[in-house]
């Protein structure tokens, strides 16, 4: 049935070499923005990209190890707050007696850094796992709540109806309308959350723990190689962009639709 | 082929700004596989009328049937076309034509043929992976008729279906509407705001007072179902008639030549 355009793949092509060299720009642009700013500031605590270089490729077995475990708590943890918030946010969109109930609590939870809740969640899950994924989970789930229950109350009624007049029910509404329609919107602010989601995975791994990027950077820190402190901070840039890239191309199948009848 | 009635009919919408009388003592019945066309002042209750057809509103007072059964919800071969014809932009022409059977629970095998006719019916097969953006206003329109000839409706309610297309395409599109009907035989009520559609698809006009909203005169129009009726003398003769009726309820003015 989703038989791609005769010239799609020619356009996925070209869409992908140019956000290569997208990217290869971005990069040569940020290397001399940091070697400019190291050069004038001329403190070991800004390395060059000269200095770093090496550390880094010298790094890289120590790095990968972190690198995978904090890809998969960010990952986890979208996924759990995803699951969970997309429902509940769509549902409570269209219902006005749950959301009667679930709003408030939401309007009041939502504005509270979830990242007060580190030390509790130290306390009740350990140091190792759990209470990093519970926390971006929590953010995440917030977010995605928020946007969901906004995106499921702003669908226009008449595509509702043109379904329920096909003698569609509840379910169908949702599956045929509400979910497609507010995925655009979902995916917006699941990238802005993965911002998030990484600052306070830095921020967890970096107080708890001996794991993860974060404890990496602040572990070199600690030692003074602020050459292998960039190493991990690069390897956290490289970590931001497969997650982005990753959501990127879910948007990208999940939504075909939204490019169509553009060229 | 489905049979139509409203029996005293009220409907009253609870709204936030206080109740509104929408429909007040509506009395209409439809024969089967009768085109009949409503026609009225804005705020009248015409889209509400379709809409308790359609079983998507259940009414204050009174009862709708059809084919002898008193409507309380969404009936299977009931299709329901909106002004903005409700086609979902995120599903590709075959996704939107083939939705009524794929709700309806129909086999794959009987998704894919009828879909594939249907839209056949409609000239719409070269398009079928294409998404409604892509669309024209008029190809839009045509992949609406096809989720309803897809389901082999024998009722199919049309509410200003044609009143965002340009006047050349809407009336190659009255002819495309005339000859479905003429093939398929359905019961048909086509709200409209325009007199010469209203007299080219509608065995009988039905007039709509203002709100609350009955029937306040219904013109017989025998003679219509042939493409070339617009040039046939009683279709101006009819045209004259409805006017006139619009202008002495005075939901036209007097003098204006054409709506
Ligand atoms: N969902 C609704 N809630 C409250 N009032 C409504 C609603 N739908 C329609 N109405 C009111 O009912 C009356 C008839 O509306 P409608 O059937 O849409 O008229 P028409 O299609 O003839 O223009 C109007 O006064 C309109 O404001
Ligand atoms: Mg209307």
């Amino acid at each position: 049935m989703n038989k791609m355009h005769p010239n799609a793949r020619t356009v996925t092509v070209r869409a992908s070499r140019s956000k290569f060299f997208g990217y290869l720009g971005a990069i040569i642009l940020c290397l001399i923005g940091w070697y400019v700013t190291s050069v004038l500031v001329d403190s070991p605590a800004l390395p060059t990209p000269f200095e770093t270089w090496p550390v880094l490729v010298e790094n890289i077995p120590a790095l990968l190890p972190e690198f995978w475990v904090s890809l998969y708590r960010v990952v986890i943890a979208m996924t759990i707050g995803t699951v969970i918030g997309v429902p509940l946010g769509l549902m409570i969109g269209r219902a006005p007696r749950a959301d009667a109930v679930f709003a408030p609590v939401l309007f009041l939870l939502y504005p509270i850094p979830k990242i007060v809740l580190l030390p509790v969640l130290l306390v009740l899950l350990g140091l190792a796992d759990a209470p990093k994924i519970v926390l971006i989970a929590l953010t995440i789930f917030f977010q995605i709540t928020m946007t969901a229950r906004d995106a499921a109350r702003a669908v226009p009624e008449a595509s509702i109806l043109s379904v329920r007049s096909l003698g569609g029910n509840r379910l169908d509404v949702y599956r045929h309308v509400i979910v497609p329609a507010s995925m655009p919107e979902l995916f917006t602010a699941l990238r802005i959350g993965s911002g998030t989601a990484i600052a306070i995975l830095f921020f967890a791994e970096s107080i708890a723990g001996s794991s993860g990027l974060g404890w990496f950077i602040v572990d070199a820190w600690g030692m003074i190689n602020y050459p292998r402190m960039f190493a991990g901070i690069i390897a956290m840039a490289v970590l931001g962009v497969i997650i982005y890239e990753l959501l990127e191309f879910l948007e990208r199948r999940l939504t075909r639709w939204r490019r169509a009848g553009i060229s | 082929m489905a049979e139509v009635s409203f029996e005293h009919v009220s409907m009253t919408y609870k709204g936030l700004g206080g109740d509104v009388l929408a429909l007040s003592d509506l009395d209409l019945t439809l024969a089967e596989g009768e085109p009949i066309s409503i026609i009225g002042p804005s705020g009248g209750g015409k889209s509400t009328t379709l809409l308790l057809a359609a079983g998507l509103l259940k009414p204050t007072k009174g009862e709708v049937k059809v084919s002898g059964e008193t409507v309380t919800g969404p009936r299977n071969t009931t299709s329901l076309i909106l002004q903005d014809f409700g086609l979902l932009p995120w599903k590709t022409v075959e996704q939107n034509a083939a939705l009524g059977l794929k709700i309806r629970k129909f086999t794959k095998k009987q998704q894919d043929e009828r879909t594939a006719q249907a839209l056949d019916q409609v000239g719409l097969t070269e398009f079928a992976s294409s998404y409604p953006n892509e669309l024209s206003g008029g190809m839009r329109q045509r992949l609406a008729l096809a989720r309803a000839v897809a389901l082999d409706s024998d009722l199919l309610l049309m509410d200003e279906p044609l009143s965002a297309l340009d006047a050349l395409l809407r009336e190659k599109l009255q002819d495309t509407l005339l000859s479905l009907w003429k093939d398929i035989g359905y019961s048909q009520i086509l709200v409209t705001h325009s007199i010469e559609e209203a007299v080219f698809l509608g065995k009988r006009i039905v007039l709509m007072s203002p709100r609350p909203g009955r029937v306040a005169a219904i013109v017989e129009n025998p003679e219509m179902g042939d493409a070339d009726y617009r040039f046939n003398p009683s279709f101006h003769e009819c045209c004259e008639k409805l006017r006139s009726l619009l202008v002495g309820q005075g939901t036209l003015a007097e003098g204006r030549v054409d709506e």
